[in-house]
Order: C-alpha cells, then sequence, then structure tokens
C-alpha cells in the first residue's frame, strides 16, 4: 500500500503535473475548482495565456486589496487582475474561439471518466442540478483535453470506468487523465497507462482502475 | 430619439406579467442592479427570465426569486442559490439548462435574425434529448433555436444620449447580445453622458440596440474575494 499524502499535498502534485502539459506560446482554459489550481504552478519562463470563459483573455494573479476592480472576475467567479497583453471580449465570441478549437489545451475536473473517453461531471442524479456552465462546451472546443480528479471515489470505488453511470458532459472528448494514482491515455484502442505517481505500482493502478488498462512500454514514474 | 429616464421604476414598466427578460451579467458582476430592484418593486409576476445565472439569495435576480416573480428561469450555472432549489424541488419554478456557450449563440443568434443553428454541445448528453442531430464532416452536432425577449435589462460603464454603450472588463460578458435580442432593450449605464463624447471607435454596443438609458450607481457586491497579502518582503 502506498503511504498515503495528505489530501492538499496529493492536489497539489496534481496540479503540478497538470502544468507539465502546458508549452510556451499556449491557450488555455482552467476550469472550476481543482483545476484553477494549476496556474498556481505554471512556470513562470512559460508564456501561457489563461482563457477565463467568462470574457478575459490573460487571467493575472488575485488582486492585492488596493487593485480591486468588482468588475473583473474569473469564470469561479473570482476576482483577479488582468495578466500582460490581455483581452475582453463577450460571451458569445467568448465561446465562438472556445467551440472553433482555438483553444490548446483545457483542465477539466471529472466525475468520472470512460474507457472511449466519455467524460460526466456535471450531476449527480437525485442530487440539486447546479447546471453545466461551460463545461459542455469547453470539451469540444480544446485541441487537448485533460482530466485531472481522484483515481477513485471517496468510497474507494473507480472513476475510470468502461461505460460512465452519471449523466455525459461529452462524449470521447478526453484525452489525458491525470489523478493522485497515474497518468492515463485515452487511445483509439482504450486506456493506456502513461505513468505512475510515487508510491503506486502498476499493478495497484490496474486494479483501481474500471477498465483495461494497456501499460506503454516505456511507462515511467510521475516527476513533479 | 432615446428614452432617458430619471426613474428606475419607469424604466422597467415596459415589462408586465408573463413577459420574457434578458437580464445581463454573469454571476454578479455586470448586472442592472437598480433595474432589478424596479422589477422587484413592481411586483410583476410570471415571468420568464432569460439570464447565465441567477444571482445570490439576496441579491441580483436572487430577489426577483424570492418576492416569486419568476416562472420560468433560463440558464447555465445556478448553483448559488437556495431559494432557487426550494422553488425547483417544490415545482414552482421552471428551469431550462443550457451550455453556457450555447445560450450565449442562443442570445446572439436571436438579435441577429438566425432562428436555429448546430452546435456540438451537448451531444450524447441528456441535453440532447428530443432535438435534431446532424452530421457534417462525420461529427455529430445539435439544432438550438435562437432566443429573443421582450425587454433586456443590460448594464455598461459608459453610454450616451443616443445609446451607444461601452463595458468595463468582464462586466461586458452577455449584455451585448441581450441588448440585441431584446424588442425593448434598457440599459443601466454608470455614467451617460452626451451623444460624441465617446470615441465611436471604442463603441461596444451601438445605439440602435437600445431604446432606453437611466445612470445609476451600483453596489457591485462581490461573490469571491480572493485578495492577495502584501508580505513583508514586497510579494510578487
Amino acid at each position: 500500500m502506498a503511504v498515503q499524502k495528505d489530501k492538499a499535498a496529493l492536489r497539489e502534485q496534481i496540479a503540478r503535473r497538470a502544468e507539465q502539459e502546458m508549452e510556451s506560446g499556449m491557450y488555455v482554459n482552467l476550469g472550476i475548482g481543482m483545476p484553477t489550481m494549476v496556474a498556481n504552478y505554471i512556470d513562470p519562463d512559460k508564456q501561457v495565456v489563461l482563457q477565463s470563459e467568462n470574457g478575459l483573455i490573460g487571467i493575472g494573479r488575485f488582486p492585492y486589496e488596493d487593485e480591486v476592480d468588482p468588475d473583473l472576475i474569473n469564470a469561479g467567479k473570482e476576482i483577479v487582475t488582468e495578466a500582460k497583453g490581455a483581452s475582453y471580449c463577450d460571451s458569445a465570441e467568448s465561446f465562438a474561439m472556445i467551440r472553433g478549437e482555438h483553444l490548446d489545451l483545457a483542465v477539466l475536473g471529472g466525475m468520472e471518466v470512460a474507457a472511449n473517453g466519455d467524460l460526466a461531471n456535471w450531476m449527480i442524479p437525485g442530487k440539486m442540478i447546479k447546471g453545466m456552465g461551460g463545461a459542455m462546451d469547453i470539451v469540444h472546443g480544446s485541441k487537448k483535453v485533460v482530466i485531472i480528479m481522484d483515481h477513485v471515489s471517496k468510497h474507494g470505488e473507480p472513476k475510470i470506468v468502461q461505460e460512465c453511470s452519471l449523466p455525459l458532459t461529452g462524449t470521447g472528448v478526453v484525452d489525458r487523465i491525470i489523478t493522485d494514482r497515474a497518468v492515463i491515455d485515452v487511445t483509439e484502442t482504450g486506456l493506456t497507462l502513461v505513468e505512475t505517481a510515487p508510491g503506486w505500482t502498476i499493478d495497484e493502478i490496474t486494479e483501481a482502475t474500471g477498465a483495461p488498462l494497456a501499460v506503454a512500454e516505456n511507462v515511467k514514474e510521475m516527476t513533479v | 430619439m432615446k428614452q432617458i429616464y430619471t426613474s428606475f421604476d419607469e424604466a422597467v414598466q415596459h415589462i408586465q406579467d408573463y413577459s420574457t427578460i434578458m437580464v445581463g451579467g454573469f454571476g454578479l458582476v455586470g448586472i442592472p442592479e437598480n433595474l432589478i430592484l424596479a422589477l422587484v418593486r413592481s411586483n410583476v409576476q410570471h415571468l420568464t427570465v432569460i439570464s447565465n445565472n441567477c444571482g445570490v439569495d439576496d441579491w441580483g435576480l436572487g430577489l426577483l426569486l424570492e418576492n416569486k416573480q419568476i416562472d420560468k428561469m433560463i440558464g447555465s450555472y445556478v448553483g448559488e442559490n437556495k431559494e432557487f432549489e426550494r422553488q425547483v424541488i417544490a415545482g414552482e419554478l421552471e428551469v431550462e439548462l443550457t451550455p453556457q456557450g450555447t445560450l450565449a449563440e442562443r442570445i446572439r443568434a436571436g438579435g441577429a435574425g438566425i432562428p436555429a443553428f448546430y452546435t456540438p454541445a451537448g451531444v450524447g448528453t441528456p441535453l440532447a434529448e428530443g432535438k435534431e442531430v446532424r452530421t457534417f464532416d462525420g461529427k455529430d452536432y445539435l439544432l438550438q433555436t435562437g432566443l429573443k425577449a421582450d425587454v433586456s435589462l443590460v448594464r455598461a460603464a459608459e453610454g450616451d444620449t443616443y445609446g451607444n454603450l461601452i463595458y468595463n472588463k468582464t462586466a461586458r460578458n452577455f449584455n451585448p447580445m441581450m441588448a440585441a435580442a431584446g424588442d425593448i432593450t434598457i440599459a443601466e449605464v454608470e455614467a451617460l453622458t452626451e451623444a460624441g463624447t465617446l470615441h465611436p471607435d471604442h463603441i461596444h454596443t451601438p445605439g440602435i440596440y437600445v431604446q432606453g438609458l437611466i445612470e445609476g450607481k451600483q453596489e457591485k457586491r462581490i461573490e469571491r474575494y480572493t485578495i492577495r497579502e502584501r508580505t513583508a518582503e514586497g510579494g510578487n
């Protein structure tokens, strides 16, 4: 059994690994919640532009108190600043650039991901539906969609499954899954394990995954 | 001539029982605060409201909910509001959830004379039930219809007496498309100036879309006050 890190440390590990998906010159949308944390770890040497679907291309850091403009928020409704080179647009144009596949990368949270890349991340039947926000558009718009989430649910059930049981956000939209235990690619032939997180063996990861998992020839340990 | 109002109560007089209205804003940013307050005072009933969110329990569209003035809500995310949940569960409020980009485009289409369009968002999800699916170049798309409103309420930073509007930062959001999609559009502006003072090349919403304007001061409530502290070293 792997050594248990505390939850905050695991979330940071996932966020740091997700940052490695970014390259200089990319336009990136970060989902609400854990994906937003990824922004804290972006290598300052990378020129990455963060797109916020409420109409800001170039999200900056959180403001100091004397910099606060209540008209300037990110999609999570947090007060932010604008980054160097930022621009604003309306919501229709924001989603036009999303659906038009102008984003290089989207990093989103997930409840379930299926072996064929189906994603469920917006509703649980029987619970109050809050709405999908921009997720159903964003999964179709990015050249690469990376889902970051815990490998298993709080009840220990796999969140990576053969077929999603929850209502879908999009079908066949996920390219890569980064969890506290592994990095898994969605390929035309199914799921492939490409990295193991520190402290987890291939067998343990396979056991905790609810769909057949091929192992990449060059599988390696995640470094963050 | 554009109607320049001095009373918010008069500015919302076109909205009546059973009206369909659009209300600009994303979260509490860019909402026409004073027009919403006037609508609460008017006590009009059975509204259909098209807006990305439905305010919070004690502010924005949440006030209309609390006063039970909304029959139906069309939006993309309504999770900030307990009264909303209560009314939906009690069957008092009908909800039509629409992906945010689809909502923005439905409003844009409504104001642009486009009755419907195809979008990939929602294919293969519960949203697709009952909707036409068509394949283009091997990929499936859903047919979505445009949206229009009897009255649109928008908010801008600056406006002039010809109805031209300029927004501030992310307070733009849904406001420009809603201005175009309302049969009557009323703009609440932070500063109203004489025509000719705004730079024509800086206008976001040309006055052709706007029928009435009123100047007002907003509270601009902040939902998530995420500020950073200056450290002794000066921070970065």
